[in-house]
């Protein structure tokens, strides 16, 4: 077994520390070292825990030595997306808006790591307000994919995704309003999962959109997806819109997917308009190649039309800046946040108007303005509100489609990841990287994208997206690690095996600074 | 293509309370074409027989009991805020001369 503990899979990890053959400390400083090591070249944390997290970890050393039962991943680290509030790191959401801002309380699904005695070692980089695709919305400058320096990682979520695959944390939280989780997956060889709208709390997660927004997780096996989904998930009394109802384990349901790797009877549906134009040629090809593999262990494979995710994209660029517009004027320079006084003073609604023109980049910007006009009066039923009825006939498609198959397929994205700078200068074409993940957010179902391969053409990842019926997520997770094992069996190792040295560069995070 | 004057970008800023620059204002205004552009085909599948979705989870009225939960106190809600004083969130004038 290699003796670098940031090569092992959380639940991996986890054995180890339970057998106590290695402790919390050695853990969480061996990736504090790597995060030391690499993460100036990648910057996928904006802020380190340093000290915080070792003093943790040698907490639940001892709770451990005590013979206390500290969970099954007690003494773990786990990275935090900057959109989830943190009552001892900064929590900005990628904004200059929120910089330097510690919240008054912990979110929810942090709290819930904290009681399961994770030990949150920092807090991962993001398109700003979780607006974007690629991380080159962060206000804090973007996040490098590991694969390749000169591309993005995805996004919003490409400091979480970038962090699992370069080895800097075993998993991560990540949020997913349009594909957030998924598209980052897809791009850097990891898992990630957007769960059951109201599976997982969103209480304390910076709200963008939020009748879209989950919070999931971001690893680089399906079993510690479902590890860390089994600890955030479930009821909260503080979030309204939460799912009061018990789910299974979906580790249980991972573990049974990689012990039996039969398919049989499983009728698998390939989303038709999901295909051709658009889709890289090699993205096409591992994708097929997968189907093949599923074929070959057993299941059916049938095509199915969704006719109306045709329309899901103007949908989503509807309802997301128009509850993004409202979500965010809480950003009034009153209670917290950013303070701009135009000079020569002002009344408070200058100042405000001062404080949001400084602090938002352009494309929050963007979208508030967006939305702001898809509500005004005369725009409201012909945009917000037949957006809406285009969210009903996504609903439909869905629901006839799961008449008919058991899980959805599709590529995670429909190229591999792009260049820097490719696409910032041309909003929709960016919009447009988010086709195949938004009508899982818009119908509220769980999706989840694992790594399927390398493009031939660029030798990057390729992910596959699964979609179940909504509170169905146990059957991605049986399914996933299924299919997980029958590539590995291809391969002969995991994919990021491949994944190339890292340049060392010193990280330009301070240990216990800011947010940079 | 869907037009956006200066003037609208700026009422919208107004509106959402963003002092933009003319520059952001120019950019803006030629952006927002195009997007509305693209956005505009919901319009197409939207008739008057399909309802709206307000949400993609149905769910009924959330309620708990009506006792005192587990709130911040004073100095938690006060301690992100740029200005305080007395206990309270402290702000410039809310009524300019004019007004």
């Amino acid at each position: 077994m290699s003796d670098d503990l940031t090569r092992l899979s959380a639940s991996a990890l986890a054995a180890r520390l339970a057998a106590r053959e290695v402790s919390s400390v050695e853990a969480t400083s061996a990736h504090l070292d790597r995060i030391a090591e690499v993460d100036g070249g990648i910057h996928a944390f904006l802020h380190v825990a340093g000290e915080a997290a070792l003093k943790r970890a040698s907490e639940i050393d001892q709770l451990r030595a005590d013979g206390h039962d500290v969970g099954p991943l007690g003494g773990v680290p786990v990275a935090i997306k900057d959109v989830l509030c943190t009552s001892d790191m900064p929590s900005t959401a990628a904004s200059k808006i929120l910089e330097g801002w510690i919240p008054p309380y912990d979110a929810t699904v942090v709290a819930r790591l904290r009681s399961a005695n994770l030990v949150p070692i920092g807090k991962t980089n993001m398109d700003e307000f979780a607006m974007g695709s690629s991380t080159e919305y962060s206000a804090y400058g973007p996040t490098r994919n590991p694969w390749d320096h000169d591309r993005i990682p995805g996004g919003s979520g490409g400091g979480s995704a970038a962090a699992v695959a370069a080895f800097e944390a075993p998993f991560a939280l990540g949020s997913d309003t349009g594909g957030s989780i998924r598209q980052p997956a897809s791009v850097t060889g990891t898992v990630g999962v957007k769960p059951t709208y109201g599976g997982v709390s969103r209480y304390g997660a910076i709200a963008l959109a939020s009748s879209l927004d989950q919070v999931g997780p971001v690893s680089r096996t399906v079993l510690d997806a479902a590890l860390l989904h089994d600890v955030i998930g479930g009821h909260d009394p503080r979030d309204s819109t939460s799912l009061d109802e018990l789910w299974p384990s979906f580790a249980d349901a991972a573990r049974a997917g990689a012990e039996n790797l039969s398919l049989s009877g499983l009728r698998i549906g390939v989303v038709k308009q999901f295909s051709g134009d658009g889709f890289q040629a090699g993205v096409t090809q591992r994708f097929t190649e997968a189907l093949g593999i599923l074929e070959r262990a057993g299941a059916e494979i049938v095509e199915v039309s969704a006719p109306n995710f045709e329309y899901a994209i103007a949908a989503y660029y509807l309802i997301l800046p128009a509850e993004a517009s409202s979500n965010l004027a809480k950003f009034d320079s009153v209670r917290f946040g950013l303070r701009v006084t135009p000079e020569g003073g002002g009344t408070v609604e200058q100042v405000m108007a001062a404080s949001r023109e400084a602090g938002f980049g352009p494309e929050v910007k963007r979208r508030i303005i967006l939305g702001t006009y898809a509500l005004s009066a005369g725009y409201y039923d012909a945009y917000y509100g037949s957006a809406q009825k285009v969210r009903t006939l996504i609903q439909r498609d869905f629901d006839a489609a799961f008449e008919k198959v058991d899980l959805l397929v599709s590529p995670s994205a429909p190229t591999t990841a792009f260049r820097f700078g490719e696409k910032t200068d041309d909003p929709l074409s960016m919009y447009l990287n988010d086709i195949t993940t938004i009508p899982a957010n818009l119908a509220g179902v769980p999706g989840m994208g694992l790594p399927i391969g390398l493009a031939p053409e660029d030798g990057l990842p390729v992910g596959l997206q699964v979609m179940a019926p909504a509170r169905e997520d146990a059957r991605l997770y049986r399914f996933g690690a299924t299919l997980e094992a029958l590539l590995e069996d291809t391969w002969g190792h995991p994919l990021l095996d491949l994944l190339p040295a890292q340049p060392t560069l010193q990280a330009r995070t301070e240990p216990e600074g800011g947010a940079l | 293509m869907s037009d956006f004057s200066r003037e609208q970008v700026q009422h919208l800023a107004g509106l959402a309370r963003i002092a933009l620059t003319p520059d952001e204002i120019d950019h803006l205004a030629t952006e927002l074409g195009t997007i509305v552009d693209n956005v505009r085909k919901v319009s197409e599948v939207a008739t008057a027989d399909v309802p709206a979705t307000s949400h993609p989870i149905p769910l009924h009225n959330v309620l708990r009991a009506d006792v005192v939960g587990d709130v911040l106190t004073n100095e938690q809600a006060l301690a992100g805020a740029p200005d305080a004083a007395d206990g309270r969130f402290r702000v410039s004038a809310i009524l300019g001369e004019e007004q």
